[in-house]
């Protein structure tokens, strides 16, 4: 018998990235990471900058997320995302740069910087970066 | 009477608008299919936001959140979403109507313009515009339409704003943009209807549920500015392929009119000489 699966469907604001069957899901919820099985219990959480660990039939795949939330009900997992990226998706010379100039920005601690915002960017760039790794 | 000559260059002028006429409108298809592309791409956020706000608004009922506050309406803001561009029939002043019209009630109400047109209207007629954006480009992104909500849910969160309405232009189809006004602040989560057994779902909430509905909430309203814009620009695209198109056939219309003219009085002319002739060579004999 074939494993029970779960769907599992990546929203972000400007399309849908994802909608397929999976086995297993982890996801970087705000309290701390979910990992997520075919019937599980109505859920909603709140996401912050992470990775998410897909398991597919005979595959694994991760995705950057960038806060956002997940809905599970009914076996179907419902990842909304402010931005995500499937691995292989990523430039990794874009997220570098990225790092380098927030961690540039965060250095020179000028006034006329938005640090939050300066932060927010190095996160995420790092993140992408994991993702890769 | 015309004469020929002046005929012959109206009629080239006229060739030369329809060119541009013909390539603006190729311009805009492509752009248009773009466009409506991107609106597509977006619906399934917005939909399952929607979902998820419903549900959990339903089952947090009571919860206080500053975004949910209702307030007696002393400082009323519209955002309204236009084009940057004219050129595109009655897209823009359809937009702008139905605002100015809404406004009457509110004739001190603040603005947010959104879009060059609805901006230059309102500053020509002295109204109180408190934020504008100009030149967001042709591929709007989540960022910007961010940067604009975060912007609302501030002056909302501050108490500056008491009551936040958006109005844009709905993309219905390519022919049919209809102008809308949907309210945006106070928020009003959609409620589950009674007996939807489906939509009551008991949630496990992480962190908590108030915080959840407080995450959701800016989304929300990002998310709707988002939206109106990428209807507003499918819309503005397809209003302005189908003007020129109308243009263009005018064009054609106007040609072949003038075109027929020209000849009839051409071929008046060569009769006249004609006539003339003969009429010389029978003096002669």
């Amino acid at each position: 018998m074939a494993e029970k699966t779960q769907r599992l469907e990546v929203v972000t604001p400007e399309k849908k990235l994802f909608s397929e069957d999976v086995r297993f899901v982890v996801v970087p919820g705000v309290v701390g990471e979910l990992g997520i099985l075919p019937d599980h219990v109505a859920l909603m959480s709140g996401l912050k900058v992470g990775v998410m660990r897909v398991q597919q039939e005979g595959k694994t795949f991760k995705m950057s997320i960038n806060g956002g939330f997940v809905e599970v009900r009914n076996s179907r997992v419902t990842v909304l995302a402010d931005s995500a990226e499937r691995s292989d998706q990523i430039d990794r010379a874009r997220a570098e740069a990225a790092k380098a100039r927030a961690e540039q920005r965060l250095a020179a601690k000028s006034a006329d910087i938005d640090v939050l915002r300066a932060e927010m960017a190095l996160q995420r760039a790092l993140n992408r970066l994991k993702v890769l790794q | 009477m015309a004469n020929i000559r002046d005929l012959r260059r109206r009629i080239k002028s006229i060739k030369n608008t329809q060119q541009i006429t013909k390539a603006m409108k190729a311009v805009s298809a492509a752009k248009m299919r773009r466009a409506q592309d991107a609106v597509v791409a977006a619906r399934p956020y917005a939909k399952r936001l929607m979902d998820v706000l419903g549900r959990v608004g339903s089952a947090t009922r009571g919860v206080k959140h500053p975004l949910l506050e209702v307030r007696e309406p002393k400082n009323v803001v519209y955002v309204v979403i236009t084009a940057d561009r004219g050129l595109c029939g009655g897209f823009n002043s359809n937009v702008i109507r139905k605002a100015a019209l809404e406004m009457k009630n509110h004739p001190d109400a603040g603005l947010v313009c959104i879009g060059r047109k609805a901006r230059d209207f309102f500053r020509k007629r002295g109204y109180n515009i408190v934020q504008q954006y100009v030149g967001l480009g042709e591929n709007v992104n989540a960022a910007q339409a961010r940067e604009i909500g975060e912007f609302i849910i501030q002056k909302y969160s501050s108490g500056e704003f008491d009551a936040v309405y958006v109005v844009y232009s709905e993309f219905v189809n390519v022919m049919v943009q209809k102008p809308v006004m949907v309210k945006l602040l106070p928020a009003e989560p959609p409620q589950a209807e009674a007996g939807d057994a489906n939509k009551l779902v008991d949630y496990i909430y992480e962190p908590s549920a108030e915080e959840v509905m407080g995450a959701l909430l800016p989304k929300y309203v990002i998310n709707t500015v988002f939206q109106g814009i990428l209807e507003s620009k499918a819309g503005e695209h397809s209003a302005r392929m189908s003007a020129m198109d109308n243009a263009t056939k005018n064009a054609s219309d106007m040609i072949s009119k003038l075109t027929l003219t020209m000849n009839r009085i051409r071929q008046d002319a060569i009769t006249k000489e004609i006539s003339e002739i003969v009429g010389g060579a029978a003096a002669l004999e």
